[in-house]
């Protein structure tokens, strides 16, 4: 019966309601459906978007957006929909396909004190504006000792989608999260959503807010506090999605789906995972990650991005300079494969990390390993 | 027929009872003056504004003393830099003083100027002192900027000077975005974002332009043309080296830029015009006597004769001078002692600035947010050197 609704539920979080429902109410149960107690309401991430940015529109004269497609196509994606409508031209604005111009422009009207929302229509067209972000938005504050601030916000999907190929598809966390100076949020929940995105917008400094494309239309159940337009998300603080004992897996974005569903596999044969959402890549939440892997002292750490210096090594590095002594294994690493992404579907699958890689992996770090496969 | 114009005036007002101290000829007179520019100015498809500039004697020995004291500050920084007290990069704005004091006299505080890296003398127009300029250079805590950004990054954000950048061409979409801040808020104000010759080809000063033209920003685009991007002669970098012209479908005026009357005239009309119409772009024919910075001795792209040439024919100090002998609103002596004072003001700054101690090293991690949620930094040992970013 769980086969079945595991086999008509594609997706992460809709799997994990089903099964938590189906599952008999232990105290496990509870805990888990604690995250979601009193839900009001189903909401997808793209409607959290859209209500955020309208609220805090409506709360801020001085908060406007800016970006290619965002007013009268009611955005790309249809994040930014019936925002013009709403608040008018003046405050949600198009521009031509010239990002490197309109984040400058953006980003002066921030020096003078204004709240820009930018959208990038992808993250890897951020490349052409990264000279703004990085050293006309993020340094500022440093090189004025305080008298220039820069509260702005760069928004829109990042890494991979479906098919869209190699420039279409990386993953900046690691880039942007290099920087200081800047804060970097990657939501996974329509929660996150909300609640990150309010944070990000009434936030003094620079944020890049990296969202992404395929979790847009993914529905979560959202409670009444979530939905009460005060509602905001810390800054720099993770989410213990899934409590565990024996392995800590850390995930940001739609690989936070994936880890539930590699947490829930791993159960079964009795490995209780615990998964982190980080929510923050900067400033990351060191306190919450060394915390978990001082209680189940195993790590396996998981992104989206190209491996090479990604988030899993910074967050391997504080764990071993932090929390040595508590590891009982090597830390583990999942992260997109080392390659330009590719475009035929069995190649992209490779390309990504999957559940089996996560719950593999897991199994490694309790040294319940299948022997490995021969390297190519 | 040009000194028949130079020496064109209306009567200074004196009254009669303080005939026995005439002796003072240094004239604080507000009454107007009206002086011709030295040359015409250029358009493109906009009608240009009139050679005549209205002035006052007062004015024209303001834009004497600020000059000198732009032009000493800068000569002081060449020598501190060759003393090591300045590192890096220092670049240096000696022979372009009349953009910075021109452009300040034609317009207000509410209007706001941006720029690139050489930024001392228009920190010093917006109204920044000395002492703070010159411990800025030297890495000081009395610095503009605490010490932290030296002298590429000058701020001065109560005056809406908005720097100091180092990545050529990056301040012009900046500064457009300054005037979309104005024009959201409905301010009537404008923004004059200063670049160079070198960075006149950058493609993002198009794509905010483009933007600014489609958007009727209130953003003046002002090419400093000292003829030379570092070493690149404009020549040799730009197919069309009529920057005024560059903005195609948005206006442009091209200016002498060493005359300080002319730069007036041109900043208050591209004010007025950019308020009411949208962009504008000013081209400033200028020139620098030292190399592109400390490290450039400016003389293996140029020759010394042209160095020497434009020093004589047109140093902007040097115009106003003759004008303000032909005048007669000072004698040559009273103008000596006006520089011997600033030389002394210079030094006396100098002074004060050395003795401003270092940043405390709790310096290294402050202001890296304006809120750091009590986050963890690190120093290049963490287990060594960490802090709490509040």
């Amino acid at each position: 019966m769980l086969g079945a609704a595991r086999r008509q539920l594609g997706s992460g979080p809709m799997l994990g309601q089903v099964l938590r429902r189906l599952r008999p109410a232990t105290a496990a149960a509870a805990e888990a459906a604690r995250g979601y107690s009193a839900a009001a309401r189903e909401m997808t991430v793209r409607e959290a978007l859209n209500t955020a940015l309208d609220e805090e529109m409506s709360a801020d004269p001085s908060v406007f957006l800016m970006g290619e497609e965002v007013g009268e196509y009611q955005g790309a994606y249809k994040i930014t929909k019936g925002l013009l409508d709403k608040y008018g031209p003046d405050r949600v604005l198009d521009t031509p396909i010239t990002e490197a111009g309109f984040t400058g422009i953006a980003v002066g009207a921030a020096y003078q004190g204004l709240r820009p929302v930018v959208e990038f229509m992808t993250f890897n067209f951020s490349m052409q504006a990264i000279d703004h972000i990085i050293n006309s938005a993020a340094k500022s504050n440093y090189m004025s000792a305080g008298q220039i601030s820069v509260p702005i916000v760069f928004r829109g999907p990042n890494g991979a989608a479906a098919g869209v190929g190699a420039q279409h598809s990386q993953c900046y966390a690691a880039w942007y999260a290099h920087v200081p100076g800047l804060k970097v949020l990657a939501p996974y929940s329509a929660e996150d959503a909300r609640g990150l995105l309010k944070s990000a917008i009434r936030d003094p400094d620079p944020v890049v807010f990296l969202e992404n494309e395929l979790l847009y239309g993914e529905s979560f159940p959202i409670s009444a506090e979530v939905l009460d337009s005060s509602f905001s998300l810390p800054i720099g603080k993770a989410k213990i999605e899934r409590e565990g004992k024996d392995v800590t897996i850390t995930a940001y974005s739609k690989m936070v789906g994936y880890a539930l569903q590699a947490a829930e596999i791993l159960s079964k044969e009795g490995i209780s995972a615990e998964v982190i959402n980080l929510r923050s890549i900067r400033p990351l939440d060191r306190a919450a990650i060394n915390a978990s892997v001082r209680k189940t002292n195993r790590l396996v750490t998981l992104e989206e991005g190209f491996p090479q210096h990604g988030i899993g090594s910074e967050i391997c590095m504080s764990v071993v300079e932090e929390s040595f002594e508590y590891l009982d294994a090597p830390v583990e690493r999942i992260a997109g494969a080392d390659v330009p992404m590719p475009y035929a579907a069995n190649l992209e699958r490779m390309a990504v990390p999957q559940v089996d890689d996560i719950v593999r992996a897991a199994k490694r770090a309790c040294y319940r390993a299948a022997p490995m496969a021969a390297t190519a | 027929m040009a000194a028949a114009a130079l020496l064109r005036r209306i009567p200074a007002a004196r009254a009669p009872a303080t005939a026995l101290m005439a002796a003072r000829t240094i004239s604080d007179s507000t009454a107007p003056l009206t002086i011709e520019t030295s040359v015409p100015f250029t358009s493109h498809i906009v009608d240009p504004p009139s050679r005549d500039v209205t002035t006052t004697p007062a004015e024209l020995l303001t834009f004497f003393r600020d000059m000198s004291l732009m032009r000493r500050m800068e000569i002081a920084a060449d020598s501190l830099y060759k003393a090591k007290l300045i590192r890096g990069f220092c670049h240096l704005y000696d022979g372009q003083e009349a953009v910075a004091v021109g452009m300040e006299a034609a317009i207000t505080r509410s209007d706001s100027i941006i720029t690139a890296y050489r930024d001392h003398c228009i920190y010093l127009a917006r109204g920044g002192d000395l002492v703070s300029a010159f411990a800025e250079l030297m890495g000081r805590q009395a610095g503009c900027s605490r010490g932290k950004g030296g002298s590429m990054h000058f701020y001065k954000k109560d005056a809406n000077f908005y720097g100091g950048h180092g990545i050529v061409g990056a301040q012009v979409p900046l500064g457009c975005g300054l005037a979309f801040a104005q024009k959201y808020r409905k301010e009537e104000s404008a923004t004059f974002a200063l670049y160079g010759d070198g960075a006149a080809n950058q493609g993002q000063l198009f794509e905010a332009l483009n933007i600014s033209a489609l958007w009727k920003l209130p953003a003046i685009l002002v090419c400093e043309n000292n003829h030379y991007g570092m070493g690149t002669a404009e020549w040799r970098a730009a197919k069309s080296p009529a920057y005024y012209k560059r903005g195609d479908y948005v206006p442009g005026l091209k200016v002498d830029g060493m005359d300080v009357l002319a730069v007036k005239q041109a900043c208050k009309f591209a004010k007025e015009h950019a308020v009411a119409n949208g962009p504008i772009v000013l081209e400033m024919d200028t020139y620098r006597y030292h190399g592109h910075s400390m490290s450039d001795p400016g003389s293996t792209y140029r020759t010394r004769d042209e160095i020497s040439g434009v020093r004589q024919e047109r140093d902007p100090i040097e115009r106003v001078r003759k004008l303000i002998l032909a005048h007669d609103l000072a004698t040559p002596a009273e103008l000596k002692d006006m520089e011997k004072e600033i030389r002394k003001e210079v030094d006396d700054a100098i002074a004060k600035a050395k003795e401003s101690p270092m940043p405390d090293t709790s310096e290294l991690f402050t202001n890296v947010f304006v809120k750091g949620f009590g986050v963890d930094s690190f120093g290049a040992d963490r287990k060594e050197l960490r802090a709490t970013l509040p």
